[in-house]
């Protein structure tokens, strides 16, 4: 039989099992990578809004602090950090693995499970600082 | 050669190497602006407007605007090649985020100038 031969006659899966197919850790690190870029953008503009208030004058300083008593605007701030965070983490893993190291399956996936916890414990360090 | 013309830099290799200056110019003012409110709590306007009206701060932020035009521009080539077939919507989102990329350009020194 030849080779080509053999590839196909042996045993493929039928259908593809979609409530068992997972991404792996390494898929939802670049896609949340992403994410927080684009969030990130739009936040761009909030945050260049809030620079120019708080530097025309007192008036305009005092507001701008005062905008954060509100809830939302906390929880926004929050979700800029957040995404900032995960960004930047995430950042530098791609910076480590440009030297060539953590790009096998063990270490690349070990490494994206790391920056997971890191992103987390920055989000919730970020969370207490503002409330 | 395939050229990608609605990217930033004039080649694969040019856009990596921008990728990644830019972003080491984001990261470090990043870190440097979330420190210094970090320190300075509680941050008065006088401290805030102090830094802003110094030379290397307005450079500073100016620079990561800049770096934040360039990385956006390929960053968001790279989604959008992936996400969007469609050449000419592609274009189209292309066209509106590296306008609001460049507006943040020109606020940022509009912004600093002022100080």
């Amino acid at each position: 039989m030849e080779l080509s031969e053999q590839n196909v006659k042996k045993q493929r899966p039928v259908h593809l099992d979609l409530h068992k197919i997972r991404f792996p850790a390494t898929a939802i690190a670049s896609i949340l990578h992403r994410i927080s870029g684009v969030i990130m953008l739009f936040a761009i503009g909030i945050l260049l809004w809030l620079l120019n208030s708080s530097l025309t004058s007192a008036e305009g300083f005092a507001s701008v602090q005062s905008l954060f008593d509100n809830l939302l605007m906390k929880f926004i701030l929050w979700g800029i950090l957040t995404a900032l965070g995960y960004h930047l983490f995430g950042g530098i893993r791609h910076l480590i693995m440009d030297t060539g190291r953590w790009e096998e399956l063990t270490s690349g996936i070990a490494s994206a499970k790391a920056l997971f916890v890191i992103a987390l414990v920055f989000s919730v360090v970020v969370g207490i600082w503002i409330w | 050669m395939v050229t990608n013309a609605a990217s930033f830099g004039r080649s694969g290799v040019h856009d990596f190497i921008l990728l990644r200056a830019s972003g080491v110019i984001l990261a470090c003012y990043s870190i440097f602006l979330i420190g210094f409110i970090a320190c300075s709590a509680p941050l008065t306007f006088e401290i805030w407007q102090g830094l802003f009206s110094t030379l290397p701060m307005k450079v500073f932020t100016l620079l990561a605007l800049i770096a934040l035009l360039i990385h956006a521009w390929i960053g968001v080539w790279q989604v959008l090649t992936d996400y969007v077939p469609n050449t000419a919507l592609r274009g189209v989102l292309q066209f509106i985020f590296v306008v609001t990329a460049l507006s943040y350009l020109a606020a940022g020194i509009v912004i600093v100038w002022g100080v």
